[in-house]
């Protein structure tokens, strides 16, 4: 399977040297192998560490109250940009990792065109050209590229403000913030669209792995990639099949005896 | 560091909100009178100072000039800038002293960059005063002061600076400085009697030393400041320890930040609503085929 960039040996990624495992069990795809879930932790942590101490110094009379978090405001200061280094380091091992998945491409372009069907979420199945990541996780992805850039950049500013003068320190001070808030309004989209609002994907970033189904619903032309089979006609096979399950168990009602089951969405159980 | 009940308020650092009091009585602005024609760089201020605010003793630091130190300090608000002046067009030498602290500007850079919630207090009498226990260490003060006034400390990591002695003020003294002073240099009164005794002293200079340029320092691109000084030549107060022409407080503290901020919370907060609004509206995309009810 090449499921991500070439550079990198596949047993290394998957398996992070040894350190990690992932199990993928049959009607399953293996989605982010154990190096890239380590990294999405590890910038989330440092992310979230980075954010709440830094709403703590954005607004005190808002977000005063986490401050006691990090041992009160002048601490919740001396941390923040060590949190936000961290960030940014963890997060250069995973544009490294994700750089070439995320390259942008025609199939983004007409995602993006049909964005409204998405949000609207009118396609039963995405697609057929939505590959490994679809436009919006992309855009995503270099949004936090860039904005983590600028703030990487006002926050050495405001670090230093004796090598920078006073001056870059009060742009810095406002850039900075925007750039953290846009973020912050993207984390969110982010949270939601890898929880409830599609379920399944939050199994992705822990086990590493998803069902065949969820990969034809979200990313056909990935689940073609990976299975060298057509997401559609599996789709439209799973479907054909559950009416017969649904059949067959309104006739078990009736008295004859209910049919094994396979793994849900399992076009070969 | 005098206790917010001595005096009435003008304006909170970081507030949201009323502010408690204001307006509600009669106040005389307070100010500093520095004559600088008459200083003889003698630092009582300098020790006065120190003295007052239990400061410990601090290492000096040795520029070939009587300076005590090149800035101001956390724990050394007051200091006297030396500057030794070839005059034009002859060449007479002058040798230039002004008492540097806080300027208590009417309208304060260090109050519009903090954003804790009342680190930084404005009193309707005119004095600017850090509340430490407030401070959030994170310095937008020092970027925001025209004056290079506000002096971080590393240990408790937190900002300091002159307070105008709001202690004594408020308990009906005159500054430490103003006490010390031998000379008469300094002096101490409302806002308005000592613009008219600084005018007075500019005009004498004026008529009667032979500095034509005499005048007074209250800038106006900051609503004028709570520390005004006579100067031999307000067209140059560069010459005075690097006292600007005409401070400003960054563009950004006073107009973008109170611009940019609510919008980018905004932006965040649309971020939160949008899902919300979503998952209302639309429901989640669930893989496909859904399972039927009784597989669930």
């Amino acid at each position: 399977m090449s499921t991500s960039a070439r550079p990198y040996d596949e047993t290394v990624r998957r398996d992070f040297g040894g350190y990690g495992r992932t199990v993928v069990r049959e009607g399953e795809l293996l989605r982010h192998p154990t190096y890239t879930r380590f990294l999405h932790w590890t910038v989330a942590i440092f992310f979230f560490a980075a954010l709440l101490s830094g709403l703590a110094i954005y607004a005190p009379w808002l977000f005063g109250w986490l401050a006691p978090l990090f041992g009160g405001g002048p601490m919740c200061r001396f941390l923040h940009p060590w949190f936000g280094l961290g960030f940014v380091i963890a997060w250069a091992f995973q544009f490294v990792n994700w750089r070439e998945l995320m390259s942008w491409a025609e199939a983004d372009r007409r995602w993006l065109r049909n964005i409204d069907r998405y949000v609207k979420n009118e396609d039963s199945i995405e697609p057929e050209y939505v590959g490994f990541y679809n436009g919006g996780q992309k855009l995503q992805f270099w949004e936090i590229l860039f904005g983590g850039a600028l703030l990487l950049i006002t926050g050495l500013l405001m670090w230093f403000p004796e090598v920078s003068g006073r001056i870059s320190v009060a742009i810095s001070y406002v850039l900075h913030d925007i750039a953290a808030l846009i973020m912050l309004g993207g984390i969110f989209i982010h949270i939601y669209l890898s929880t409830i609002g599609q379920p399944g994907t939050f199994q992705a970033m822990t086990r590493g792995v998803v069902t065949r189904a969820w990969a034809w619903t979200n990313h056909p032309a990935w689940y073609r990639e990976v299975t060298g089979r057509d997401p559609r006609a599996d789709y439209e096979e799973a479907r054909r099949r559950q009416a017969e399950r649904a059949r067959a168990m309104a006739g078990s009602e009736r008295g004859e005896i209910k049919p094994e089951r396979g793994p849900t969405g399992s076009p070969a159980d | 560091m005098a206790t917010e009940r001595m005096f009435q308020i003008q304006a909170i650092s970081g507030h949201v909100g009323t502010i408690p009091g204001r307006g509600t009585q009669r106040e005389v602005e307070v100010c500093k009178y520095i004559d600088v024609s008459t200083c003889i760089g003698c630092k009582a201020c300098e020790v006065a100072c120190v003295e007052w605010n239990d400061h410990p003793f601090r290492e000096t630091t040795f520029n070939n000039t009587y300076q005590t130190m090149p800035t101001t300090e956390w724990n050394y608000y007051n200091l006297i800038k030396f500057n030794e002046h070839e005059r034009e067009p002859d060449g007479t030498l002058m040798w230039l002293m002004r008492k540097d602290q806080c300027m208590h500007c009417q309208d304060p850079g260090c109050l519009r960059a903090c954003p804790a919630d009342g680190a930084i207090v404005q009193y309707a009498n005119g004095i600017v005063d850090f509340n430490q226990e407030n401070c959030i260490g994170c310095q937008y003060c020092v970027s925001g002061c025209p004056f290079n006034i506000p002096k971080f400390n590393a240990s408790t990591k937190k900002v300091y600076k002159c307070t105008l002695c709001s202690d004594r003020v408020g308990a009906g003294l005159e500054p430490a400085c103003i006490k010390a002073c031998p000379t008469g240099c300094l002096h101490f009164g409302t806002k308005d009697d000592m613009k008219q005794l600084a005018e007075t002293r500019a005009q004498q200079l004026r008529d009667n030393s032979g500095f034509a340029n005499a005048g007074v320092y209250d800038p106006q691109s900051i609503n004028g400041t709570h520390v005004i000084y006579v100067l031999h030549d307000i067209t140059k107060p560069e010459l005075y320890g690097g006292l600007p022409a005409n401070p400003v407080i960054p563009f950004t503290y006073t107009y973008w930040k109170w611009i940019a901020k609510p919008i980018g919370l905004v932006i965040a907060l649309l971020g939160l609503l949008a899902v919300f609004f979503h998952y209302i509206f639309t429901g989640p995309k669930r893989p496909q085929p859904e399972p039927m009810e009784d597989e669930v």
